[in-house]
């Protein structure tokens, strides 16, 4: 199995700790991630501005994959997989969109044929590589952990996109993914809500409003850790639960872990292998008791 | 809000409707299915989607494309997975802001980001700093900015975007 990697702005400044438990997670795996150094911004940002913009950015990844001969992109972001998901798909669809983007890609000497599939890394252990295939390589199973799985809403949605994977409104995917490192993947209420990291920049409070109100159904559900797989729900839950406790009063306290963490830890990496001391909420349990 | 029928531009929708994702505008049979599943306006009033939807439909033309509250969608597609009507809602709130910023009204914290993706090509500056700081964790470096050509097509386009151009 071999995907080019795309790592995207956030995860390579701002989540070193997925990047590094993302890789240790692959490699123990035997999925190769191929590093691809021309690799740019996906476009996200410039879809509300100008879409087709954003759909030339988008496209310009993925010539130069298909231009290096690899097939499967994987990402860690659930923005960049949405992005890059929509984009090749209007592009392998849309003979007009397909004609007028590779006009502007033949003044780099590029062109894209479509003949590339993007998948989320958590999509890919999910579909490419399998539940039972990865309980195989269980060595510490996680026995009495409690996690509350947040998806994000670009892994699952749009649907006209994400059709053939998870369910847009109740998903399974990543609760499965949390259980078969043997920990327990709690229910709680709202698990779909939004983190509001797309409007952190246009109304702040607005936005930790949205994370606040998540946070505050999991207090006092005794969790080990919210399991996000996008480096932008992480600001929103982590980064900012400081500013969230201040702005409403509340003090949660609630550790937020990749789910390539703690995966990591069932497949036997040590804690610092897997950048936990990375997190700025301790995981305490997770910490001293692995 | 009043409705000045004066003041009503009927090409708004047609405008919108060019756009991809604004495509099905005029189906929206005004059931508020958006209204009522988006996080957003559960928090804030002002961001109401089926409000937007009905003031693009009439042509309220300035009190949608210069308003702030167009730019509050979160992007969560819960509104565009339930409308009955496939309106496309996420979409179409994309659409309206395209047509906004063709018209020459652009959210400033944007801009901010723009002027990032021109200096570095990525949302975040890597230079020796950071990629230091990688090589302690074990990670290979990344590649500081370089500025091929296809995105300097990009930079242009961002460049006109700051100044106004459209």
């Amino acid at each position: 199995m071999r995907y080019g990697l795309f790592l995207g702005c956030t995860v390579p400044v701002r989540a070193q700790n997925y990047e590094l438990s993302g890789r240790k997670v692959a490699e123990r795996l035997g999925i190769e991630l191929v590093d691809i150094p021309e690799f740019r911004c996906c476009g996200y940002p410039l879809k509300a501005v100008d879409s087709f913009t954003q759909l030339l950015l988008s496209s310009y990844n993925l010539a130069i994959a298909e231009h290096k001969g690899i097939d499967k992109i994987t990402t860690f972001c659930n923005a960049c997989s949405v992005t890059m998901i929509e984009a090749n798909e209007e592009i392998k669809h849309n003979d007009e969109i397909r004609k007028k983007v590779n006009e502007e890609l033949k003044k780099q000497h590029l062109s894209y044929n479509g003949n590339i599939t993007v998948k989320h890394f958590a999509r890919v252990l999910y579909e490419d590589y399998g539940i039972e295939k990865i309980k195989e390589k269980i060595v510490k199973e996680l026995k009495g952990f409690r996690f509350a799985s947040h998806y994000g809403c670009h892994f699952i949605r749009p649907s006209k996109v994400y059709s053939e994977f998870d369910d847009p409104q109740f998903p399974v995917s990543l609760d499965r993914l949390v259980q078969l490192t043997g920990a327990e993947s709690i229910d709680y209420p709202e698990k779909q809500l939004c983190c509001g990291g797309g409007i952190l920049g246009i109304k702040e409070d607005t936005a930790l409003a949205l994370s606040n109100k998540k946070l505050s159904y999991l207090k006092e559900r005794n969790i080990d850790g919210l399991i996000s797989i996008c480096p932008f729900c992480s600001v929103m839950y982590e980064s900012n639960q400081k500013k969230i406790e201040k702005t409403f009063n509340k003090e949660y306290n609630i550790p937020v872990v990749y789910y390539t963490q703690i995966l990591g830890l069932a497949l036997g990496f040590s804690p610092d292998e897997i950048g936990l001391k990375m997190n700025r909420i301790k995981p305490e349990r997770l910490l001293t008791s692995i | 809000m009043p409705v000045k029928v004066q003041e009503l531009d009927t090409k708004l929708k047609d405008k919108i409707m060019k756009e991809p994702g604004g495509e099905f505008l005029s189906r929206c049979f005004a059931c508020g299915t958006c209204s009522a599943s988006c996080p957003v306006r559960e928090i804030d009033e002002r961001f109401n989607p089926r409000k937007i939807i009905r003031m693009a439909l009439l042509g309220m033309k300035e009190e949608v494309l210069k308003s702030d509250f167009i730019w509050l969608c979160t992007a969560c597609y819960m509104c565009q997975e339930r409308c009955p009507q496939d309106v496309v809602v996420t979409e179409l709130m994309n659409a309206i802001k395209n047509v906004a910023v063709k018209e020459g009204y652009v959210h400033p914290s944007y801009l901010a980001q723009y002027e990032a993706l021109i200096n570095y090509t990525r949302l975040y500056e890597i230079g020796e700093f950071e990629n230091k700081k990688r090589e302690k964790m074990g990670l290979p470096p990344l590649e500081p900015v370089r500025k091929e050509e296809f995105v300097k097509i990009i930079e242009d386009k961002l460049k006109g975007l700051l100044k106004g151009e459209r």
